[in-house]
C-alpha cells in the first residue's frame, strides 16, 4: 500500500438477511433471502484527501459507511486503516483505538444527539470513553474549544440539544466527531436534512476544519452539487458496486460511464439552455431490486448500450484514461467518454 | 459518566430556578390545573400516604400488641352509634382491636407491600425488556415467549400458583414468618410483563437511533451505552405504567389476602381486615370489614386517578 493511503477497502460485501422468521422457511418452505447492499466495492482513500460516494438512494452508499467505522460487519472483503485489517481486530481495545481516530457525522441532526443530555456532555463523550481528558476542569476547557472550532460558543454547552436548529446541532455532532481527534471523518449525507444556505455554511466549514485539522473526509452525498463543491475525488455507485471512479474535475467535464452520465444530465443547470427551466428530471427507469440484481452489468436495463456481453458478463473497474471504469463500452472503445459540453451543477451557495 | 455541569461554578448557578421555572410552566402542572378529580384524588392520595407514613405515631392503639387488647372491648360498634365510644372512634373487632388502628395499620402495610411489589416487578421487567429489546434474535424470542406464556394466566392464578408452591415446600412456621416476602415476589412475577413489553418495544425503537449508533461508533461499552443512553430515554413511559400497576398490586394483594394466602391474621393488611370482618358481617358487626374495605377503595380509586391523569398528561394525543 502507497505510504498516504489512509483507507483501503477491497472487494467489500455486506448481505442484509431479509429472510422469514425461521419457522416461516420450514412450514412454507421459503428459503434465505439477501439483500446485497454491496457487491464488492473497493476503492482507497488518501491522507487529506476528500473522497465522495455518490448514487440514487439505495445503492448502499449508507453501508459502506457503516461497515468503515464498524457498525456493520462485512460479510467478505476487508477495511485496510492506516495499515491495520480492521476485520481481524478481536480484542475491544486495538479496536476501541483504530474507533478513537474513524469517527462518523450522521445524517439526522435530530436523532444523532442524545436529546436528554447537555451539549457539553455529548461533545465530552469520546474524550471521556477513551480517557483522554480526567480532569474535570481541563474537560470544560476542552468542550469549549471544540464549540468554538464549529462556532458555537462555549456557553452553548450548557444547554440542550433541542434549543438549536438542525444546521447548529449538526456543528455540534462535527465537534463530537472532532473531540478525539481522528484522522478520518466518515460523513454520511451530513446537509441532506438541512436547508439549501445552512448546508453551504456546513460544507464551509468542513472544508476548512479539514485545511486546519488535515483532516481525510469520506464523503457521501446523492446531492451532486454538494459533491462538486467538496470532493477531490468520487466514486459513483449503483446497485452496490462501484461503476467508476475518478477525480471530481474529470467527472464533472467527462463523465465516462453511461450512469455517471445519465446522473450528470439531471442536474438542474444555472443557465438552462433555450429557455426550458432548469428543473431536475428523475433519472430514467427504475433502480432494480438489490435481492435480484441484473445478471452482468447491473445497468444494463437502463443502458442505452447495452449488448449480449453486458448482459453475461460483469464488467470490472479498470483503468480508462485517468479514471477507473466499468463498463464494457468503454473497455470495448464503442463509448471512448461522451465529450458533452462541461457540466458545472449549480453550486448552492 | 460523571455530570458535566461542574455544580460551583458560576455558569450553573441559576441551574435550580430555572428549573424549578420549567416545571412551573410545564404541561403537566397545567393539566393538573385544570382537573378537578386530578386534585381531589391527589389530596385523598396524600392524606392516605401522610396516614401510612405517620401511622406509629398517629394511631390510638398498637393493635400487634396482644396486652393492649380487652376482651372486654370486643366487637364496640362505632363512637356516633348506641354504646359507642370514643375510645374506639371506628369501633373494635371481636378481639378489642381497635378498628382505625387496624385500618392505619393495614393500609401502610398494603402500601409498602404494593410498592415493593411494583418496585420489584418494575426492576424485573425493564431488565428483561432491555435484554429482550437490545440483544434481539434469540434472547428476544426466549423471553418474549415466557412473557406471552405469563400474560395468557390471570395475575391472580399466577400469585396463587407461586403461593401454592411455597406453602408446600416450607415448614408451616417459616411460611408465617415470609410470607410477607412470598406476597411481594408472587405480585412482582406476574406484573412484569407489562414492563418488560414496553421497555422491549421503546428499545427496539431507539436502538436504532443515530445517537446510539453514534456512542458505538465513539467506542462506547454496550453496556455503558444500555445504562446512559437508552435507560434514560425508555423509562419515562413506564413511570405511568408504574403509577396504574400500583393500584392493581395493592388489590392483587388484598384479594390474595382476603383469599386467605397472603397476608396471616397477626399482620394484617386490608384484604387481611376485610376477610377477618366478613365473618362478622352477617351477624351485624358491619364495620370491622367495611371500614378496611372503604380505605382500600380510596386508596386504590386515588392512585388510579393520577395514573390515568399522568398518562393522560404524558400522551397528549389522548386529550
Ligand atoms: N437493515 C437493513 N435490512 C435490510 N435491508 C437493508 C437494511 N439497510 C439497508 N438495506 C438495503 O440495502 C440497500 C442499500 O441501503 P443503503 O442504506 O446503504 O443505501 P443508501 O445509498 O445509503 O441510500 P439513501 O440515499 O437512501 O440513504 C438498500 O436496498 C436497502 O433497502
Ligand atoms: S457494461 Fe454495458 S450495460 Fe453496463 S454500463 Fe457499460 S455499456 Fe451499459
Ligand atoms: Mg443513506
Amino acid at each position: 500500500m502507497p505510504d498516504d493511503t489512509i483507507l483501503e477497502v477491497n472487494d467489500l460485501q455486506h448481505h442484509f438477511d431479509v429472510s422469514p422468521p425461521a419457522l416461516d422457511r420450514v412450514l412454507r418452505g421459503k428459503g434465505r433471502v439477501a439483500v446485497k447492499a454491496l457487491d464488492g466495492v473497493s476503492f482507497s482513500i488518501r491522507r487529506g484527501e476528500n473522497f465522495s460516494l455518490v448514487g440514487e438512494s439505495g445503492c448502499g452508499k449508507t453501508t459502506v459507511a457503516r461497515c468503515i467505522v464498524g457498525l456493520y460487519r462485512p460479510s467478505a472483503g476487508n477495511i485496510v486503516f492506516d495499515g491495520v485489517d480492521i476485520g481481524r481486530l478481536k480484542q475491544r481495545n486495538a479496536m476501541s483505538r483504530v474507533r478513537r481516530r474513524m469517527q462518523m457525522v450522521f445524517q439526522d441532526p435530530y436523532a444523532s444527539l442524545n436529546p436528554r443530555w447537555r451539549v457539553r456532555k455529548i461533545v465530552a463523550e469520546p474524550l471521556v470513553t477513551h480517557r483522554l481528558v480526567t480532569d474535570k476542569a481541563e474537560l470544560r476547557t476542552r468542550v469549549g474549544e471544540l464549540l468554538e472550532q464549529v462556532r458555537l460558543s462555549p456557553a452553548d454547552g450548557d444547554k440542550f440539544p433541542h434549543e438549536f436548529s438542525g444546521g447548529q446541532r449538526q456543528r455540534i455532532s462535527i465537534a463530537r466527531a472532532l473531540a478525539a481527534h481522528p484522522d478520518l471523518l466518515v460523513c454520511d449525507e451530513p446537509t441532506s436534512a438541512l436547508d439549501v444556505s445552512v448546508q453551504a455554511q456546513i460544507l464551509n466549514l468542513m472544508k476548512d476544519l479539514q485545511r486546519r485539522l488535515g483532516l481525510t473526509y469520506l464523503f457521501i452525498s446523492h446531492n451532486l452539487a454538494v459533491i462538486y463543491q467538496i470532493s477531490d475525488r468520487v466514486g459513483v455507485m449503483y446497485l452496490g458496486r462501484l461503476v467508476e471512479v475518478a477525480t471530481a474535475d474529470q467527472l464533472f467535464s467527462t463523465p465516462r460511464h453511461p450512469y455517471t452520465q445519465l446522473l450528470l444530465e439531471t442536474i438542474p443547470r444555472l443557465d438552462p439552455p433555450d429557455g426550458s427551466s432548469g428543473e431536475r428530471e428523475p433519472v430514467a427507469g427504475e433502480v432494480p431490486n438489490p435481492i435480484h440484481p441484473p445478471p452482468g452489468c447491473a445497468f444494463h436495463p437502463r443502458c442505452p448500450l447495452a449488448n449480449d456481453r453486458c448482459r453475461n458478463e460483469r464488467p470490472s473497474l479498470l483503468i480508462a484514461d485517468d479514471a477507473f471504469v466499468a463498463c464494457h463500452a468503454v473497455h470495448e472503445g464503442r463509448l471512448s467518454s461522451r465529450l458533452a459540453e462541461p457540466h458545472s451543477p449549480a453550486r448552492c451557495d | 459518566m460523571s455530570e458535566l455541569t461542574a455544580s460551583g461554578t458560576p455558569a450553573s448557578v441559576p441551574e435550580r430556578p430555572q428549573r424549578w421555572m420549567r416545571f412551573v410552566d410545564s404541561d403537566l402542572l397545567w393539566s393538573f390545573s385544570r382537573s378537578p378529580v386530578t386534585m381531589v384524588a391527589a389530596v385523598i392520595a396524600l392524606v392516605i400516604i401522610g396516614a401510612a407514613l405517620l401511622t406509629p405515631l398517629i394511631a390510638p392503639q398498637d393493635p400487634y400488641d396482644l396486652a393492649s387488647l380487652s376482651l372486654l372491648d370486643a366487637t364496640a360498634p362505632p363512637a356516633w352509634l348506641k354504646d359507642g365510644s370514643w375510645n374506639y372512634p371506628l369501633g373494635t373487632d371481636n378481639q378489642g382491636r381497635d378498628v382505625l388502628s387496624a385500618v392505619l395499620y393495614g393500609t401502610r402495610l398494603s402500601l409498602l407491600l404494593g410498592c415493593s411489589a411494583v418496585i420489584l416487578s418494575f426492576l424485573l421487567g425493564v431488565t428483561l425488556g432491555l435484554i429482550a429489546g437490545w440483544r434481539g434474535g434469540i434472547v428476544d424470542a426466549l423471553i418474549m415467549r415466557v412473557a406471552d406464556v405469563q400474560l395468557s394466566f390471570p395475575a391472580i392464578l399466577i400469585a396463587l400458583l407461586i403461593d401454592g408452591v411455597v406453602r408446600s415446600v416450607l415448614p408451616r412456621q417459616v411460611q408465617t414468618e415470609i410470607s410477607l416476602y412470598v406476597t411481594v415476589l408472587a405480585i412482582a412475577l406476574s406484573y412484569w410483563v407489562h414492563f418488560a413489553r414496553t421497555v422491549r418495544g421503546s428499545t427496539m425503537v431507539e436502538r436504532n437511533k443515530e445517537y446510539i449508533q453514534a456512542a458505538r461508533v465513539i467506542g462506547v461499552h454496550p453496556a455503558r451505552i444500555v445504562v446512559g443512553h437508552l435507560l434514560p430515554n425508555v423509562v419515562g413511559p413506564i413511570l405511568v405504567i408504574a403509577t396504574i400497576n400500583l393500584a392493581t398490586a395493592i388489590l392483587t394483594e388484598a384479594t390474595l389476602s382476603f383469599l386467605g394466602v397472603g397476608l396471616p391474621p397477626t399482620e394484617p393488611s386490608l384484604g387481611t381486615l376485610i376477610r377477618i370482618g366478613n365473618d362478622y358481617l352477617l351477624s351485624g358487626d358491619w364495620w370491622i370489614s367495611i371500614f378496611p374495605g372503604i380505605a382500600l377503595a380510596l386508596l386504590i380509586l386515588s392512585v388510579n386517578l393520577l395514573g390515568d391523569w399522568l398518562r393522560d398528561a404524558f400522551n397528549p394525543k389522548l386529550r
